[in-house]
């Protein structure tokens, strides 16, 4: 589906490279010594994709049908046992259902505090630039820093978190947020959302800065309200931007495992473990590599069919071309 | 009328402020947490965790500082990051090059295999590769890291770097050639400076995501000499997990290499992601 759509999108762009090019490309694509170079400049780059990108994956598929510990040959085959398995199992069901909730929480709260800022940050404001660089600094921290540091700011004792919440009189704070099942999941979210919204507003104000000042501007002078501009203009401008972070938001929280490894290492009793950190468990504490591998392809099938279907229904509309958009369109 | 609009204006405009220094506060407050942690001692931290140090107690900081194990953790995030750069900007120009400026069956074909690479997330991958790692001998090997980083940052380094390959004029490569420029010559001595700025994007992205890399080096270094900076920090953390005021020290120490980085990069930084993520 994917490959039928770039092909017929290439075919457009290849028709539109101007005559003098195409002409060289007619030319050269006769001549043996360009096979070479082809052949040459493409295989380092071919090979470790294959070997290091390519080939894991196809491993993973082939290691999740036995039951399997990981060393020498795979052995005991057992067919689909694996993902039954999964999809009986409380731990792994209760994965799909916190990264459900937290998919959820980033497009309702996340992403739209992030497209507020950037309008703020889009405004004539003294010092902005200051602004952005701070709100996008937590960004370049690795997840590790930032789950460390966030231990120790709501840690129990000599806790930050403990002091202000004191202060306030509120117990939400009080230090015991990742020790409570009840609570440990929007902490972690809230952990998240500290570290990735400045990514997000960085996306939209690069979206923002692409629509034409004319077109606001326009708008203004008809007597469109400020908040009627948003909602009609720039809005439906900045749909590329908001489809993309969105795709990055689902993908990236499929796949979560720094943070929530070294936050809370899943607990308590599972309370926030995500697919990646119970595979991880299964597959280098408990060696059940069969199981764990049924676990990537899982994750690895969600990713894809999300973004297949992604890409099919939401991002064909842009014609900006996008991640998922193999071909180039311009 | 006009003065009222001013008016308005500027009272939209305290409340724009007063928004972002609230956010900016929320950025800010635990980083200042961690540095003036580190400067007190845990009696300190728990009687007056949020104000100054009194007295001052830098021994956390020269502390680590003072040990090895820290610069060795700072040193193999160097070596590996700038490895992994040197390894996939290098493939991926090459890669680029071809996809951007040769017309040959099956590139689209070829070009889609690397695209959907993007959606392939690491962590889902991580197992077979540790298990192919190990079957080519690279554990406890530099190489086990930067390789597969190398390989997993091809898709996004050769879609950004085929774009700005485009844009340049058909007629340089038409002018080399005529002056008798091979395909290499033409990449190597025009091509490529020509790109210096596309290649300072998607260098400082594989710097930014290779220092942040957690799981790989975690998986693939046992030998604690080859420890990165976040797989020091989590270790340090569980080793010393009752003595809050020294992590906080380690995490701080760990954040100044990445901040540092940041202001140097970071128009780089931020011209690569919205090129990455809204072009394509």
């Amino acid at each position: 589906m994917t490959q039928s759509t770039v092909i017929r999108k290439d075919t457009g762009s290849r028709a539109a490279v101007p005559a003098p090019r195409g002409r060289a490309a007619a030319r050269r694509r006769g001549r043996p010594r360009q096979l070479g170079a082809i052949v040459l400049f493409l295989l380092p780059a071919l090979v470790l994709f294959l070997l290091l990108v390519i080939a894991p994956i196809l491993l993973a598929g082939y290691a999740s049908a036995f039951k399997w510990n990981g060393f020498g040959l795979p052995e005991n085959y057992v067919g689909l046992d694996n993902f039954t398995r999964a999809f009986q199992d409380p731990t792994f069901l209760g994965d799909l259902s916190r990264t459900g909730i937290l998919i959820g929480l980033s497009l309702v709260v996340q992403l739209p505090v992030s497209l507020g800022l950037a309008m703020l940050l889009n405004q004539p404001l003294k010092g902005r630039s200051g602004y952005r660089l701070i709100f996008f600094a937590p960004y370049v921290l690795s997840e590790v820093t930032t789950a460390v540091l966030f231990t120790l700011v709501l840690s129990p004792n000599r806790g930050l978190g403990q002091q202000i919440s004191e202060w306030l009189g509120i117990d939400a704070l009080n230090g015991a947020v990742f020790a409570d099942p009840s609570t440990v999941l929007y902490a972690l979210f809230l952990v998240i959302s500290w570290k990735y919204f400045g990514f997000h507003m960085i996306l939209y104000l690069a979206g923002r800065q692409g629509i034409p000042r004319e077109l606001t501007e326009a708008a203004t002078t008809d007597g469109a309200s400020a908040w009627q501009v948003f909602r009609h203009v720039t809005l439906p401008l900045l749909g590329p931007t908001i489809r993309i972070s969105v795709f990055l938001s689902v993908i990236g929280s499929i796949q979560l495992f720094d943070m929530v490894w070294v936050l809370t290492g899943g607990g308590p009793i599972h309370a926030s473990e995500t697919m990646a950190v119970t595979m991880y468990q299964f597959g280098f504490r408990r060696f059940e590599v069969g199981y764990a591998s049924a676990i990537s392809i899982i994750m690895f099938l969600l990713s894809l069919i999300f973004a297949l279907f992604y890409q099919r229904y939401v991002l064909r509309r842009d014609t900006e071309g996008a991640l998922t958009t193999m071909g180039d369109q311009r | 009328m006009s003065r009222r609009a001013t008016a308005a204006d500027r009272a939209r405009s305290t409340v724009l402020h007063l928004v972002s220094v609230a956010i900016g506060a929320l950025i800010v407050l635990p980083v200042g947490f961690g540095v003036l942690g580190g400067f007190k001692d845990n009696g300190q931290l728990s009687t007056n965790p949020l104000g100054w140090p009194e007295p001052w107690v830098p021994e956390n900081y020269t502390g680590i500082l003072g040990s090895e194990v820290f610069w060795r953790q700072l040193g193999n995030s160097t070596l590996i990051a700038l490895a992994t750069v040197l390894v996939v900007v290098g493939t991926s120009a090459m890669a680029a090059f071809v996809f951007a400026r040769f017309a040959f069956r099956g590139r689209e074909i070829f070009f889609t295999l690397f695209a959907v690479g993007l959606m392939f997330p690491f962590a889902v991958a991580i197992l077979p590769l540790f298990i192919l790692l190990r079957g080519m001998g690279l554990l406890d090997n530099p190489l086990g890291v930067i390789l597969p980083q190398a390989a997993f940052g091809l898709p996004v380094t050769i879609i950004i770097l085929r774009q700005f390959f485009r844009n340049i004029p058909a007629e340089v490569e038409e002018a080399a050639t005529l002056d008798g420029c091979t395909p290499f010559g033409f990449f190597w001595r025009i091509l490529l400076p020509m790109a210096k700025p596309a290649l300072a994007t998607v260098s400082v992205l594989a710097i930014v995501a290779s220092w942040n890399n957690f799981m790989l080096p975690l998986v693939v270094f046992t030998d604690q000499s080859w420890w990165t900076l976040p797989v020091g920090v989590q270790a340090f953390q569980g080793q010393y997990a009752d003595d809050t005021a020294r992590v906080l020290a380690y995490v701080v120490l760990s954040m100044i290499p990445a901040l540092g980085f940041y202001a140097i990069a970071e128009r780089q930084l931020i011209s690569g992601l919205a090129s990455g993520a809204t072009k394509g």
